[in-house]
């Protein structure tokens, strides 16, 4: 052991005495890249593509525009992987060979995405120029009527009535669900969130043939848009559920705790803290699951059924949506019939991206998470209760200077309950 | 989470004397205000309704089943034909061709996904993952019928060529192989289409947005102080990952490649519009004709007799049975890696 009295006169660590204030070393960079490597990619980008131009027909087994794909692909990554080692040791070429890698299955993934969606639009664009598309219905049109005769307004009203009768059970349905998991609890609550987990697996078609089978078979025996409304709710209620739950769970128990302390109640925590918190979010998970449930062709397939007419009652005969529409039209082998599969294609993928971006400028926000918008009314709300406090001070000033002390002192008025998250995240 | 009963409500008051001597325990209850109590029952009314519909589907389909499962007995899992007519049916080769769709979907998607979660999670800057990352989720937005448009009217035509390449390059393994009845190989490019393989390139499209948004979730849990302690030891970039994100993100790995093969074997529309069904095990994956019990669903529902619906219940109980057992595995996975991800912290 060492004698405490002695000195320790063994080296120690160092510390900079001027912790703080001397200049840290330039940042080392993870993310960005060099010249030189950007050099690299372009030159092995470009070679590549030579010399799966050069090789192509000649020695390259493969063809097609795939198979140009594949050769130009593999032949940069050789080059590549030859221009890194000219200056760099085998840890760093294995580095910047994984990096393109990971760039090229991006590559790969969004390319294809945005290819899909140009492909389609593109395909719809013969159908799509004539307006009729729009206003008239297939009632009268055959397979061999030119683009000018016939549309799809009536698979267009099919799609809005049944998804607002889904939503009209899967929203209250849903989001009571979601609440009674969070809100609630208990073993049933537990109980409910594993049924309502292992639903999601439900393969989208057994929600149709369920339907089909215990609905049209048994009750009605006859295909309705309420019948596809039931099943498409089947499929969308445990999607809803799960993202709501999730939603939920992500609210500040301290926003709930404190408004217990104020002395609310359960359901008024709920009513005014709980839900306008997870508001946002709330609204993406619906949003997101209504564009799940008007893509779905297989529900539909089987419950639905297919008529080329305008039906506006869901509860009787035939009515058809724009999925199953597109299936419909693409099943002719007629070619005005598939492009107008391609064109009713198009409209419901510009329904679902426009839903899609509503969903990102509504929602999208973690709970208390404020949009500029949102934080000046919230900036107005607390500058409106400071101006409120200021009002009493000022009466009570003017009350003691009159010379009748008030007898009790006058209570702030409680604020709205609604403004009570906002205003604590804001003050956090 | 509020537990179940954490007094809210008024407490009943203590009645008794201070001389009383204290025997037990004072007994807290909760009385409800009225309101208080509506929430609860209507909350409660909520999930019991979820909980009745979606045990009515699994109970219904259950007792539909046992119809045609009784007629068919074991020999349901063994056969390959469907003739629920003559009574010889069985899911043998309809499975078969599920299964290979799905896993060649995944042969497809894991690379891709993992590469593309690793770019989001590591690679690029905040202000592009950003626009990435919700360009992810639009693509598990768009409707599987686009995907099955594409699928037939574009790559159909673009990746027989590729097939055909395959199969004669590496045609000496035996699922690469497409040989006709006498074992000769084919070479027209008719036979190389509405192929498994085909499918499965559409439906590993469609589910890498699942995967990928789970893997690059599970990534981006991994430890900061970790990333900086490997970074801060000379590791490169890769060196990193693969010593701190990827054993961290394992358990996202695996739940997200297993929920997305959960979804594969799901998929019905775009797959019934690329494949030709037949009804007998098809191990040439490149070769036309497969199946998938989603697609036969699709297909015979309309024809089936009371007893052939029967049938059609028992292929999506068991379709039903499979994709729950591997949606269950993956999410315990996950919800596992999570919470270790989240002590290490």
């Amino acid at each position: 052991m060492t004698d405490l009295l002695q000195p320790d006169t063994r080296p120690r660590t160092t510390l900079h005495t001027d912790a703080g204030t001397a200049p840290d070393g330039p940042r080392r960079g993870v993310r960005g890249s060099t010249a030189r490597q950007r050099y690299d990619l372009i030159g092995a980008g470009v070679a590549g593509a030579a010399l799966a131009g050069l090789l192509f027909g000649w020695f390259a087994p493969l063809s097609g525009a795939i198979g140009w794909v594949v050769v130009a692909f593999l032949a940069f990554l050789g080059l590549y992987v030859l221009l890194v080692s000219l200056d760099s040791d085998g840890q760093d070429v294995r580095d910047r060979l994984a990096t393109v890698l990971f760039g090229s299955s991006g590559v790969i993934l969004f390319g294809t995405l945005v290819f899909i969606v140009v492909y389609t639009l593109t395909r719809g664009l013969e159908a799509l120029a004539h307006p009729n598309l729009f206003f008239e219905t297939m009632e009268f049109a055959g397979p061999l009527d030119p683009l000018s005769t016939g549309g799809i307004a009536h698979a267009i009203v099919g799609t809005l009535i049944q998804i607002s009768i889904a939503l009209l059970i899967t929203v209250p349905l849903g989001i009571g669900t979601a609440v009674f998991l969070n809100e609630v609890g208990g073993r049933f609550a537990r109980f409910v969130r594993t049924v309502s987990d292992a639903m999601t697996a439900l393969p989208s078609i057994v929600a149709g043939l369920f339907v089909y089978a215990a609905v049209i078979q048994g009750i009605t025996h006859e295909r309705s848009g309420f019948a596809a409304a039931l099943a498409i709710t089947v499929m969308m209620l445990p999607i809803v559920i799960r993202s709501a739950d999730v939603v939920l769970r992500l609210v500040p128990q301290n926003l709930r705790e404190a408004s217990y302390a104020l002395g609310s109640s359960r359901w008024r925590t709920v009513w005014h803290v709980v839900l306008p918190t997870a508001r946002s979010g709330l609204v993406t998970a619906v949003i997101l699951g209504t564009a799940r449930g008007i893509g779905e062709t297989s529900p539909v397939l089987l419950t639905s059924g297919v008529t080329g007419a305008m039906n506006t009652n869901p509860f009787s005969g035939p009515m058809i949506s724009l999925p199953l529409q597109v299936f419909d039209f693409v099943r002719s082998p007629e070619p005005g019939m598939v492009a107008r599969g391609f064109g009713t294609a198009a409209v419901l993928l510009v329904l679902v991206l426009a839903l899609f971006m509503a969903a990102r400028a509504l929602g999208g926000r973690a709970p208390g998470d404020l949009s500029s918008r949102q934080r000046r009314a919230v900036r107005r709300a607390s500058a409106r209760d400071e101006e409120r406090f200021a009002g009493y001070e000022r009466r009570r000033v003017i009350a003691a200077a009159a010379g009748n002390p008030p007898t009790a002192p006058v209570p702030p008025a409680p604020r709205p309950p609604s403004s009570l998250p906002s205003s604590v995240q804001e003050t956090s | 989470m509020n537990a179940g009963g954490s007094p809210v409500g008024l407490l009943e008051p203590d009645r008794r004397t201070p001389e009383e001597p204290v025997e037990h325990r004072r007994r807290l209850s909760t009385r409800h205000s009225l309101g208080d109590r509506i929430f609860r029952r209507a909350a409660f009314g909520a999930g019991s309704v979820t909980v009745l519909l979606m045990l009515a589907v699994g109970v219904f389909l259950l007792l539909r089943a046992t119809d045609a499962l009784r007629v068919a007995g074991w020999s349901f899992l063994t056969e390959q034909q469907w003739s629920p007519e003559t009574a010889t049916f069985g899911v043998a080769a309809i499975l078969f061709g599920t299964v290979s769709i799905a896993l060649i979907a995944l042969v497809e998607s894991v690379p891709l996904s993992l590469g593309t979660a690793l770019l989001l999670s590591e690679v690029v800057g905040a202000k592009v993952k950003g626009f990435l990352v919700s360009l992810v989720d639009l693509m598990a937005a768009v409707p599987s019928i686009v995907f099955g448009l594409w699928g037939v009217y574009f790559l159909q035509g673009a990746i027989i060529p590729v097939s055909e390449w395959i199969s004669t390059s590496f045609g000496w393994i035996p699922i690469f192989a497409v040989t006709d009845a006498d074992g000769l190989p084919f070479t027209e490019a008719s036979a190389f289409t509405s192929s498994a393989f085909i499918a499965g390139i559409v439906v590993g499209f469609m589910v890498v947005p699942t995967q990928t948004s789970i893997m690059r979730e599970a990534f981006s849990r991994a430890p900061i102080g970790e990333r900086e302690g490997a970074y801060a030891l000379g590791a490169t970039r890769l060196g990193m990952i693969r010593t701190v994100v990827l054993p961290f993100g394992k358990g996202g790995i695996i739940g997200g490649t297993m929920l997305g093969l959960g979804r594969a074997l799901g998929e019905t529309i775009a797959v019934y519009m690329i494949i030709s069904p037949i009804f007998t095990v098809n191990w040439q994956v490149l070769k036309t004709g497969t199946n998938s019990v989603s697609a036969l669903i699709a297909l015979r529902y309309g024809e089936a007799s009371e007893f052939g619906l029967s049938a059609l219940m028992a292929a999506g109980l068991v379709l039903f049975v499979v994709t729950l057992v591997i949606n269950f595995t993956a999410s315990s996975i996950v919800a596992r890696s999570r919470s270790g991800a989240e002590s290490d912290d």
